[in-house]
């Protein structure tokens, strides 16, 4: 099934829903309203004619605070019948001291969806909305930020240790919850 | 095959219980069975038959409770830095720790970007013996241990603290 195919099928489940697609790229990507990524995510993993059975990869992105947006790509694969897909979506960047832009989970429909979305919150913040157990994956729980982001500023210390190369030589005293 | 009974005229080392003591302790290094990145892979190849650590007396243990020598390979993250931190004070003195590879000896590669390393685990923990290269050769881990070899042979020991302390607190009666 060709790219055309699978959005005139998606337009024609859901009408009055404003999709999008970006065909210059090597790549066609069918960009679609936020709060809408669930359903559709459902209709494609369930429809018979589409079967997309499997998440290869989501891919969050940052445009900073120029644009003010971000972006969160779903790249699908139907095992059954050799077709690829990506999805967009485009949604506001939140500024400094806001709540974390929303996007509705996908995990409910694959479980891969789960740490890929618990990644995208940790490194760039942003919180997917019915997550079963939203924490972060890779940074210490008790981490300050989201450090893929393009107005990132990292912390002075954690838990005592100075976190730039420049702050504290190897003259340092040696610092920590115990020590400080 | 013959016997060879004991006779009790073998030979007489002269030393200073210092000396045997710095002589036991660098013979027989053990260093706790950890890797954290890339350099771990190094590490594991100087402990394998190739390169045979157990030739100088090194040989991993499982626990740091029975471990002389922390080898710090790879990576330092500020995740890992408790851990570590931990692990380094549940080993029983007299410790040494040796620093292997750029990473852990200032942050390596991640020094101006990585906002998740610790720029050298000298930061969080006291270390002894540092062993440049991304990862270093076996042989460079072999030299920073004969380094520290080196440097238990040269060390004197201090009376501890509270002992000192006892002795100051009680006059001495002749």
């Amino acid at each position: 099934m060709t790219f055309q195919e699978i959005s005139a099928l998606i337009v024609a489940q859901f009408p009055g829903v404003a999709i999008d697609a970006d065909t210059k790229g090597p790549q066609p990507i069918l960009i679609v309203p936020v709060e809408k990524i669930d359903a559709i995510c459902a209709f494609l993993h369930q429809d018979s004619r589409l079967y997309f059975d499997f998440l290869a990869c989501i891919t969050a992105m940052d445009n900073g605070p120029g644009l003010a947006t971000m972006e969160v790509i779903y790249n699908l694969t139907s095992i059954p019948y050799h077709t690829d897909l990506t999805i967009k979506v485009v949604f506001p960047r939140n500024a400094a001291d806001t709540a974390l832009p929303s996007v509705p989970t996908v995990s409910h429909i694959w479980r891969t969806a789960d740490w890929h979305e618990r990644e995208a919150y940790d490194l760039m913040g942003i919180y997917f909305e019915g997550h079963p157990d939203l924490r972060r994956i890779l940074l210490p729980e008790d981490w300050e930020g989201h450090p893929l982001r393009r107005d990132y500023n990292v912390q002075d210390r954690y838990h005592g240790i100075y976190v730039r190369y420049e702050d504290g030589g190897p003259d340092q005293e040696l610092v920590g919850p115990d020590r400080t | 095959m013959s016997e060879r009974p004991k006779t009790g005229d073998g030979g007489i080392i002269l030393t200073n219980a210092e000396d045997l003591m710095n002589w036991a302790r660098l013979s027989s290094l053990w260093p706790m069975g950890f890797g954290i990145a890339c350099c771990a892979i190094e590490m594991m190849a100087t402990y394998a038959s190739n390169y045979d650590l157990e030739r100088f007396g090194i040989m991993p243990r499982p626990s740091p409770r029975q471990s002389d020598v922390m080898i710090v390979a790879g990576t330092v993250t500020f995740k890992m830095a408790d851990r570590i931190r931990r692990l380094y004070e549940q080993m029983p003195e007299p410790r040494y720790v040796i620093s292997m590879g750029s990473c852990s000896n200032c942050g390596g590669p991640y020094w101006e970007h990585g906002y998740h390393v610790v720029k050298g685990v000298d930061r969080i923990i006291p270390v002894d013996v540092y062993v440049p290269g991304c990862p270093p050769r076996p042989e460079a881990l072999i030299g920073g241990f004969m380094k520290l070899q080196e440097k238990i042979r040269n060390t004197k020991e201090v009376a501890p603290a509270l002992f000192l302390e006892m002795e100051a607190a009680e006059p001495v009666t002749t």
